[in-house]
């Protein structure tokens, strides 16, 4: 840096502790779901289809999650049910 | 034994055909017979960047759908004789890959050939999972800079999945990490990731740092791999990196800040 520059650069922003930061969260996140087998969006699209035969709620409700915990593969189906009594509750 | 190494990315622009140039250039350069495959179905460039694009006349979607032999379609490097160049199609869709076709055009390779270097495209696509799928090692290219990092840690996921050697449950692919565009006085003030947090993150063995250089665009401009550009620092730090991959014990070299006489540091260089 020369004499110059001191007069033409703004202080320094230390933004690359927070990259780091910021990739420490969206990668560990990524492991747990990316991955997960090819099949795994068409059988999230059926099962919502499947659920929405007998549920009224919209697809914004419905969950559909792959986690990896060391060996073991949890799909989890996480259903938010509507209100009204009349709607059965899919299981 | 012949070797297939996969340079890959995910994210475009890091610098996979440079290093794909000039990691293959360096390997022929000790001795070995290597060739360097341009798997960017329709977007050739590896030609550019050799220099050698106007000896293209066969390609590897040719030789794919066996409308040419290898003989036919790889071109000779005019430095190397070790050194050839199996060019990408311009015209033809991304349908011509397939595993089979792909793997019987390795196969044959490999019984002519030590190294053969696969230079991914972009993305995540059948092209890049078709560089990837035949792979003993890879070298994982990866610019100090947030979505490059992020892409990277996807790629190492998918050469853990996706492959032959992840399929058939055999030795998985050895990664190696390539950080490109590395800058110390930019890590120094604390605007670029530094090297260490790269590795922390993707957590794979660091076989070489390219210093950002005017070397690199010059070279690609002149269709010569910037690895034969002796007094550059990014060709040294090529050199070091095929080094290491042959085994040899380099130190990393173009880490820190250089240190500036009183006058450049007083009127800057």
């Amino acid at each position: 840096m020369s004499i110059f520059d001191y007069f033409r650069r703004k202080p320094a922003k230390r933004s690359a502790a927070i990259a780091k930061e910021r990739l420490h969260i969206v990668m560990a996140h990524e492991h747990r779901v990316v991955n997960g087998p090819d099949y795994l969006p068409a059988l999230k699209r059926e099962l919502m289809e499947v659920i929405a035969k007998y549920v009224h709620v919209s697809r914004e409700d419905i969950k559909v999650n792959l986690e990896r915990h060391g060996d073991c593969e949890i799909l989890e189906l996480n259903i938010a049910l509507p209100e009204e009594k009349e709607t059965a509750a899919a299981n | 034994m012949s070797k297939v190494i996969v340079v890959t990315s995910g994210k475009g622009g890091v610098g996979k055909t440079t290093t794909s140039a000039s990691f293959a250039t360096g390997l022929a350069s000790r001795g070995h017979r290597t060739v360097v495959i341009d798997f960017d179905i329709g977007l050739r460039n590896l030609d550019l960047v050799m220099g050698c694009e106007r000896r293209v006349v066969y390609d590897f979607v040719n030789v794919i759908n066996e409308e040419a032999s290898l003989k036919q379609a790889l071109i000779r490097d005019k430095n190397d004789s070790n050194l050839y160049i199996l060019p990408a199609s311009q015209t033809r869709d991304k349908d011509a890959f397939n595993e089979q076709a792909v793997g019987r055009v390795i196969n044959e390779l490999r019984e002519n050939f030590d190294y053969i270097v696969c230079d991914s495209p972009a993305g995540i696509e059948k092209g890049a999972l078709m560089a990837l799928f035949y792979a003993d090692e890879a070298l994982v290219v990866t610019n100090p800079e947030i979505s490059s990092v992020r892409d990277s840690d996807r790629i190492l996921g998918m050469l853990a999945a996706k492959s032959l050697r992840a399929i058939n449950g055999d030795e998985p692919i050895k990664e190696h990490l390539v950080v490109t565009r590395y800058s110390p006085v930019r890590v120094e003030g604390g605007e670029m990731l530094a090297l260490e947090d790269i590795q922390e993150l993707l957590g794979i063995d660091l076989i070489g740092v390219i210093p950002e250089s005017q070397a690199v665009l010059q070279a690609s401009n002149s269709g010569i791999p910037v690895i034969r550009d002796e007094q550059s620092r990014s060709g040294q730090a090529y050199r070091d990196m095929v080094s290491r991959f042959l085994g040899e014990d380099v130190p990393m070299r173009f880490l820190d800040v250089e240190k500036k006489g009183f006058l450049k540091r007083i009127f800057g260089a």
